[in-house]
């Protein structure tokens, strides 16, 4: 049966990136309870659409649907929430402050909670890279921006999740608006 | 004045994404920088604090299943060879599975509910994944049942069985509801056995067999013990298995 075939395709060439969908969703979403939701409505999408994937990264092509489940769920969920990419030129500068040598030993809260109040598009490429060990150009697939735009929200979101870990005032602030 | 590769360069250096002359380049450059030196090291330590506070969030045990049983029964359609047509029929029929299909599946999803058998093919499709389906890897049963010392709270019977045609290929730890067991991972001809053990507790005892997503499980009691063999091997084959754990 060709409908049994391509099931058990999905299954053994999709499914196993279920908990890269659902980190990535928790990142995106900032909540377990709705990244589960979108989760399984990105899955939902892919077997839809597992007609037109043939071979490749299946996890690219899985975390690229649900990506943009996200956002658009995100959009009709939290149309509030800064999601516009508010890229700038330019990349500040950093180098030996102070606050470069105190960044270890923070614990997993104060990461997450930093980590969370990064503007989405520097929170995903820092989890795609960090969390999920994607390479520059896996993480531009899944994107859809070119492999410069990730260098440069890298460096920035890098960059901004120092300053949340260390100014966790203005962070607090920022999460409370 | 700062270094103006410190601010990208160094970042595709940390990455890994330089080519090898690049990298020994940048490394010569990074001898005589403190800017580049130092944006390395501060990105390295946010590195090793990001993966040490394990911030990888796992899909909830039971989503996988629910994934499964919310997908439309019919098949995925064929790229776009598909003409408009055909297109609107299947989406129409998509439409018409998932509200029928749906029902159907939860109805008969909670009418054969095992928690226990659910979470223990839920953990062996999970340590199918690469990496996931060994912690300790060796065919010797001296060396898989004293790593489980101390690791779980009774001692589960570790025998190698490739005389019979299940071979043992290690152990892991696994969680099934909440609870750390033992998984005793055998080989049968190309398939791959996974034995959970836990300490018995009386609500959740388990005995029976059934079928899962393709996936057998055959679930008995013995010595205090519950025993949970989930495969893709026919349900015969895991009565076998069970004959052999069950013979001291």
């Amino acid at each position: 049966m060709v409908e049994q075939e391509e099931r058990k395709r999905f299954e053994e060439c999709v499914l196993p990136h279920l908990d890269a969908a659902f980190n990535l969703a928790r990142w995106l979403l900032r909540r377990r309870e709705d990244a589960e939701d979108v989760t399984q409505e990105a899955m939902l999408r892919a077997y839809r659409f597992f007609g037109g994937y043939r071979a490749g990264d299946a996890r690219a092509w899985l975390l690229q649907i649900v990506r943009n489940c996200c956002y658009t769920w995100l959009q009709k969920n939290r149309a509030g929430e800064e999601l516009t990419d508010t890229m700038e030129e330019t990349i500040p500068d950093e180098g030996d402050s102070p606050e470069n040598l105190a960044i270890a030993g923070f614990d997993r809260e104060r990461l997450a909670s930093a980590l969370d109040s990064l503007p989405p598009h520097f929170r995903e490429v820092l989890v795609l890279r960090e969390l999920e060990g994607c390479s520059y150009k896996e993480i531009a697939a899944i994107t859809s921006r070119p492999i410069g735009t990730i260098m440069s929200s890298l460096a920035r979101g890098r960059q901004q999740l120092k300053k949340a870990l260390t100014q966790p005032k203005e962070s607090e602030v920022r999460r409370a608006v | 004045m700062r270094c103006e590769l410190s601010k990208l360069h160094v970042h595709a250096y940390i990455d890994g994404e330089l080519d090898a002359a690049g990298a020994a380049n940048f490394e010569q450059h990074l001898k005589t920088c403190p800017d580049c030196s130092s944006t390395v090291s501060s990105a390295g330590s946010l590195r090793t604090s990001l993966q040490q506070a394990e911030l990888y969030e796992r899909a909830p045990l039971g989503l996988r299943n629910k994934i499964l049983s919310g997908l439309p029964s019919s098949a995925p359609p064929r790229k776009r060879e598909a003409s408009a047509i055909r297109w609107l029929a299947l989406a129409a029929g998509l439409l018409l599975a998932a509200l029928l299909g749906r029902e159907i599946f939860v109805t008969t999803a909670r009418l054969t509910e095992k928690p226990l058998a659910i979470a223990a093919v839920d953990a062996h499709l999970r340590s199918l994944q690469p990496g996931h389906l060994t912690d300790v890897e060796s065919s010797d049963q001296h060396t898989v049942k004293p790593w489980f010392d101390g690791r779980v709270d009774f001692a589960p019977t570790v025998q190698d069985f490739a005389a019979e045609g299940f071979p043992l290929l290690g152990g892991r730890l696994d969680v099934l509801g909440g609870r750390t067991v033992a998984a005793l991972v055998y080989g049968r001809r190309k398939h791959v056995v996974s034995v959970f053990v836990a300490k018995l507790q009386g609500s959740e005892a388990l005995s029976g067999e059934g079928e899962m997503q393709g996936y057998h499980w055959l679930a008995w009691q013995q010595n205090g013990l519950q025993y949970c063999a989930v495969s893709d091997v026919a349900p015969a084959d895991l009565k076998q298995l069970q004959q052999l754990l069950s013979r001291n």
